[in-house]
């Protein structure tokens, strides 16, 4: 299952380079645990978002390997440090193979 | 129309069972649940042998929750993050969810500040613990137990 809406991310609107901001980020996702049954008693697969990573211009800022233990809708906000101007990119991996990728440029005072 | 007496009324209905409920969950906190095997496993894999300090890891989670589907999480470590002294990864493990790796936050030197948050689902009453990885090999520790009255839907 694909997001049915677009994650959500907000940052600072403008930043300064060195300047250490937070990052959060809300994805529209079921996060099926694998654990419950439907009405005829199959269990439901599991399908959650698995992984989650956010890089700057190529380089590794953060990443996540989340679990069924992680709420539907996952939010996730970490900090990091604006090295310069350039584009922060967000990638959510899912069971189903469906991978959603957000581009966020830093407005860089 | 919701006109101000109602209003008013409705609000301090709602006040005095918050009240009341306060006052229920302090006079019925609930053991926590066992250690799953599953978690001495993960925390042993997570841990790889090192003897994790009980200090320095802020683990932030409410003391008690109504509805375990949506519980909110932070953790944090007061870490310069430099290349000689920063915090690599981040775990939260469940002790008494179906599935004890709950999240694994890798950081990095553009980190800035080692703190993450996030929102967790947790089945019944029980501990939740963090670990950080720092530089150097060094791991720290903590636990919170969580008072649960209806746990996560179907974890």
């Amino acid at each position: 299952m694909s997001m049915k809406k677009p994650p959500r991310i907000k940052i600072p609107a403008s930043v300064n380079t060195g300047e250490i901001i937070e990052v959060k980020t809300l994805a529209t996702h079921i996060m099926e645990t694998g654990n419950r049954k439907d009405a005829s008693g199959h269990v439901i697969p599991r399908n959650i978002i698995h992984t989650f990573r956010a890089t700057f211009e190529g380089q590794e800022v953060f990443s996540a390997t989340l679990g069924s233990g992680i709420a539907a809708n996952p939010y996730i906000a970490f900090f990091m440090r604006v090295p310069g101007p350039g584009t922060l990119t967000l990638t959510w991996l899912d069971d189903e193979g469906t991978t959603t990728v957000e581009k966020v440029p830093l407005q860089v005072a | 129309m919701l006109d101000r007496r109602t209003f008013l009324l409705q609000g301090a209905a709602a006040a005095a069972l918050l009240l009341l409920m306060g006052a229920g969950s302090e006079a019925k906190a609930e053991a926590a649940a066992p250690e799953s095997a599953e978690f001495k496993a993960a925390f042993d894999a997570v841990l790889r042998g090192v003897t994790p300090l009980e200090q320095g890891l802020i683990l932030d989670l409410p003391e008690s929750v109504e509805n375990g589907d949506y519980v909110p999480v932070a953790l944090a470590v007061d870490s310069p993050m430099t290349a000689e002294d920063h915090v690599s990864a981040l775990h939260i493990l469940s002790t008494a969810n179906p599935r004890a790796s709950v999240a694994t936050f890798r950081l990095s030197l553009l980190s800035g500040k080692a703190r993450v948050t996030s929102r967790m689902r947790l089945a019944k009453t029980q501990e939740v613990v963090a670990v950080a990885e720092l530089s150097g090999g060094r791991v720290l520790v903590a636990r919170r137990k969580v008072d649960v009255k209806v746990g996560g839907c179907g974890i």
